[in-house]
């Protein structure tokens, strides 16, 4: 057993009884990313020399005595759409590669602030568009269960990264599931707070209404821990609200006896991996005898929730990303003739396919004349898909649906097929739209040893009830949790 | 065919708070090295975010409280979205379909005319600038641009006006007035050749029989209130040729060129931009309190048109003169300065109006800046009262002052040109006079007034005026009468 397989909240425990230093355990961190990182390549970039620095600088402050800040020793894995200071930042792009910000997201700097180390910078889908991570320019990253599968996206490195015991807690980014996603097809804890709830500042936009960071943990002790350094008020972000941060790891110790669950019959669709409704309906009998009450539920509007969000996304997305000309920063193109030539080519050469399909779609969504039909539209569907989760939570404390209708796929396996692609975060792109928070986390794994994750959602800023029905299941899950064994030849079983 | 012309304006105020619109970038950008007044947010850097500058509100909603406009309680921000280099994230925060002020108005006073014209006020919305190209030698001949994102974010309010201009002076006259009301309110310094106040307009001719309208023709790059009247004098001729010759007028956006005094065509209805306005979705809606709008109402200073009222009333000057003087606010200033220190207000607008005003212009410089202060200009004046100068003799003295910058004392001083104060001087030099002209005596006598002015302007050729007229007339007379 290796430092790195533990999760935070016991590493931290160590550390404070000083049964361990920061900087054997960044040694262990870096050199399970030296054994596994090239099979996984959860990480663009590595920030070592500076993390056993910062290692050096804790353990001298525990020999003192002094407090240590919350997160004192616990290594982040930082997905690299997160700007941070003096180190590249692409967000997986060609078009931003090279592109080092001179400032600090508000995450990174309330991370530090609380003793937190960043070990490195994470793959994801080029702009966070995508949910295989296979849409990055610098290569796939795979799932540690299986190498020839996804990790999920877009916070595929990020989570693998955590899965695999590279990092302790990672930083995701999720706009329509691109936490939870990953998080259900990796066994990771991936929480999507309430927009408004983290500050997006220095988060770079992909869809401003919808985007939110959230944290990948090994459980949700460690998730209830980063959620309360990250979260709050930031008077660089707007639309951050001023509302006070709860001692979220407290809230996780009561009991769910009572609690109103329902299940939203519109989320067992067609196409709905059996493995996946059998390991929910076994979890909903787990929620069921620790004393909730469930119910079936009703989201009406649920089945055009993929094209609201497709054309909600696509249309911020294509002023978004607008300010990638090539004028100031990232990507200029060898020669052009004039002005527009040059737009072309830098856009052209530096964007990847999956990025193009969405400003081109987007722009259109705007598109003068056709701005009523589908922008317009869209945002009145969005109001209508906000007032069905209003109305369930006037019955309801949370909803329990799957994460993702299958478990992990295979590379290329949809690449080719936008649409099938998309269909992997029908559970997920609901909740971005009402702007409430959700959490997903392992509720078991299917024949071929694939985990499958379940989603708990709650009503807005209510993060502290889905933590603690999080909690409870995981305290009473009956199903052993397993770590990967990660083997670069094809694997199928379950190591420990 | 008979037409009508119809001008509407829009015109851009950089709004004079501290700081920038969304960050704390200062607004003072002129004259500073490129792209080193600016930070993440201006910049428009992945991941930065914008936050409103609250004063940036409180200055729109004075202006747009000054004309007359009703506040909307929730207004918001619209994304503008358009390429090009000097705009960093690709789209202008604006906004769009609920402005933050609407329905307004703003009277005018023509020369000709007693009554008082009523010019409507669409919208007051706010929006940021954008920063600035830079070439080397011009545009044309240069083979790179250079960007300077200074003035990114600075604040400015856009006000757009109904087509209510029947002439390109009505609308010069308006923009005049504009730039006095925006100087008073504090919120702009109304400087249209550095651009803090800049001026597009739209011009068409309507048949005045029938009132059909005819095509609107956008007109850009006015950089001061001359060439507003001569671009749009230009244009109005041009559509009225066009029309006669039997042409159609194209509905397009013309830049003024100042050097060859025309308007060029820049781009036609069908190459105009898509600019897919969307609600800014990183700002939330814009929220006025009631109770806010009336204390700034309550709290708005003294207007152009009031303290002109004010000016006449108090200071007993022709209307002429007091619409001259709050023309601009530091001119009202500088004329309320000199009359705390003066007390004949006609000699202090006079002055003002005339000498002052005219080397201001000769020399391109603002009032505020004019090497003669209300005190130094109120000294020369009490030079004149007391004798030591005459009139004439200080407008040289005030010429020298404007110059050098140095007291009209220490002029009069230094170069010996006080009056001749030595009465028997004075006389030898009337004897003369008087000797030499033996027929001006005689039409003197045969009751030629006139005769007697010519005398004493002989007697001032001979002192070179330094001579006290009024003493050298009586002299003579007396004199003569014997």
């Amino acid at each position: 057993m290796t430092l790195n397989q533990l999760t935070a909240h016991e590493v931290i425990n160590l550390i404070r009884k000083k049964k361990i230093t920061v900087y054997e355990v960044m040694h262990d961190i870096f050199n399970q990313i030296d054994k596994v990182d090239n099979l996984i390549r959860a990480f663009l970039v590595l920030n070592k020399e500076e993390a056993l620095k910062q290692a050096k600088e804790i353990d001298i402050k525990v020999k003192n005595g002094e407090n240590l800040p919350p997160l004192a020793g616990v290594a982040v894995a930082v997905k690299d759409i997160i700007a941070t200071r003096g180190t590249e930042t692409t967000c997986g792009s060609k078009i931003l590669k090279g592109f080092i910000p001179p400032y600090n997201a508000t995450v990174i700097n309330r991370l530090k602030e609380a003793g937190a180390i960043i070990i490195g910078k994470t793959n994801m889908d080029e702009f966070a568009m995508g949910s295989s991570t296979e849409n990055s320019a610098f290569g796939p990253t795979h799932n540690p269960w299986d190498l020839e599968r996804v990790p999920g996206g877009s916070s595929g490195g990020s989570t693998a990264a955590v899965a695999a015991d590279e990092s302790f807690v990672a930083l995701g980014t999720d706009t329509g599931g691109s936490v939870r996603q990953p998080a259900s097809l990796c066994g990771m804890v991936g929480l999507k707070p309430t927009y408004g709830r983290v500050s997006r500042y220095g988060l770079v936009a992909y869809a401003s209404s919808l985007d939110q960071i959230g944290s990948i943990t090994k459980d949700v002790t460690d998730c209830a821990l980063i959620m309360k350094v990250i979260s709050g008020h930031d008077n660089m972000d707007s639309t951050s609200l001023n509302l006070e941060v709860p001692d979220y790891l407290k809230s996780c110790q009561a009991g769910i006896k009572d609690l109103k669950i329902g299940v939203p019959k519109e989320y067992f669709i067609e196409g709905i991996d059996p493995e996946v409704k059998d390991a929910l309906y076994k979890a909903l009998k787990i929620f069921e005898k620790l004393g909730a009450n469930i119910e079936e539920a009703s989201l009406p509007h649920t089945e055009y929730s993929l094209p609201t969000y497709y054309l909600i996304a696509t249309a911020e997305a294509s002023s978004n990303l607008a300010r990638y000309d090539g004028v100031q920063y990232g990507y200029r193109a060898e020669d052009y003739e004039d002005l527009s030539s040059m737009y072309q080519r830098n856009r052209s050469e530096g964007f990847g396919s999956e990025v193009k399909r969405r400003i081109m779609l987007g722009t259109y969504a705007l598109s003068s004349g056709y701005y009523d039909a589908y922008y317009l539209k869209a945002q009145k569907v969005r109001t209508l898909i906000k007032e069905d989760f209003d109305k369930v939570f006037s019955k309801y404390d949370i909803l329990v649906t799957p994460t993702s209708p299958t478990p992990a796929f295979k590379l290329k396996e949809k690449v080719s097929d936008p649409l099938t692609m998309y269909l992997s975060d029908i559970y997920t792109v609901p909740i971005n739209l009402a702007g409430i928070p959700a959490i997903s986390l392992n509720c078991g794994y299917s024949k071929s040893n694939l985990p499958i994750g379940l989603q708990i959602i709650g009503k807005h800023f209510s993060e502290e009830t889905i933590l603690r029905a999080a909690f409870n299941f995981e305290q009473n899950n009956d199903v052993e949790k397993k770590k990967p064994s990660i083997t670069p030849a094809k694997h199928k079983g379950a190591a420990e | 065919m008979k037409e009508e012309i119809v001008i509407g304006l829009e015109i851009h105020i950089q709004l004079m708070t501290k700081a920038k619109m969304f960050c704390h970038c200062s607004t003072d950008y002129i004259g500073k090295e490129p792209n080193t007044n600016t930070c993440p947010v201006c910049l428009g850097l992945p991941g930065s975010l914008p936050v409103l500058n609250k004063k940036v509100l409180e200055f729109a909603i004075r202006t747009a409280v000054a004309l007359n406009c009703e506040i909307n309680q929730i207004s918001r921000f619209h994304r503008k979205n358009y390429f090009y280099p000097d705009l960093p994230k690709a789209y202008q925060i604006s906004q769009f379909d609920i402005p933050l002020g609407v329905n307004g108005y703003m009277e005018i006073s023509l020369p000709k005319s007693k009554e008082k014209h009523r010019i409507g006020i669409t919208r007051v919305h706010i929006e940021e600038d954008a920063g600035k190209l830079v070439h080397e030698g011009n545009i044309a001949s240069s083979s790179y641009s250079l960007v300077d994102y200074n003035r990114c974010g600075i604040p400015l309010a856009e006000i757009v006006t109904e087509p209510d201009f029947c002439s390109p002076e009505e609308a010069r006259i308006f923009l005049v007035k504009l730039r006095s009301i925006v100087q008073h309110l504090g919120v702009c310094d109304g400087n249209m050749e550095e651009g803090s106040m800049r001026c597009d307009a739209n011009v068409s001719l309507r048949d005045a029989k029938t009132g059909a309208l005819g095509t609107k023709v956008e007109i850009k790059n006015m950089n001061s209130f001359k060439a507003v009247k001569k671009a749009l004098q230009f244009e109005v001729d041009r559509q009225k040729r066009l029309l006669a010759e039997g042409e159609k007028i194209v509905q397009e956006t013309r830049h003024w060129d100042e050097s060859k005094n025309v308007t060029i065509s820049m781009r036609s209805k069908e190459e105009a931009h898509d600019y897919r306005y969307f609600p800014e979705p990183d700002l939330l809606p814009l929220k006025v309190d009631v109770k806010i709008i009336g204390e700034i109402r309550k709290n708005l200073p003294e207007l152009p048109e009031a303290r002109r009222e004010r000016f006449i009333e108090n200071y007993q000057i022709p209307k002429y003169d007091a619409e001259i003087l709050t023309s601009t606010k530091s001119t009202g200033d500088y004329y309320e300065k000199t009359t705390s220190l003066y007390p004949n207000s006609k000699v202090l607008s006079n002055w003002i109006m005339g000498e002052l005003m005219r080397y201001l212009n000769e020399e391109k410089i603002e009032i505020d800046e004019s090497p003669i202060s209300p005190e130094k200009l109120v000294e020369m004046l009490k030079l004149i009262d007391e004798g030591v100068i005459s009139g004439k003799m200080a407008k040289d003295v005030f010429e020298k002052m404007f110059k050098t910058g140095r007291d009209a004392s220490q002029i009069v001083k230094e170069s010996g040109i006080t009056q001749i104060t030595d009465e028997n001087k004075l006389f030898e030099v009337i004897d003369n006079v008087i000797k030499e002209n033996p027929k001006s005596i005689d039409d003197f006598n045969q009751g030629k007034e006139k005769a007697l002015n010519f005398l004493v302007g002989q007697v001032m050729r001979y002192t070179k005026g330094r001579a006290k007229p009024d003493f050298v007339f009586e002299a003579i007379k007396q004199r003569i009468k014997k």
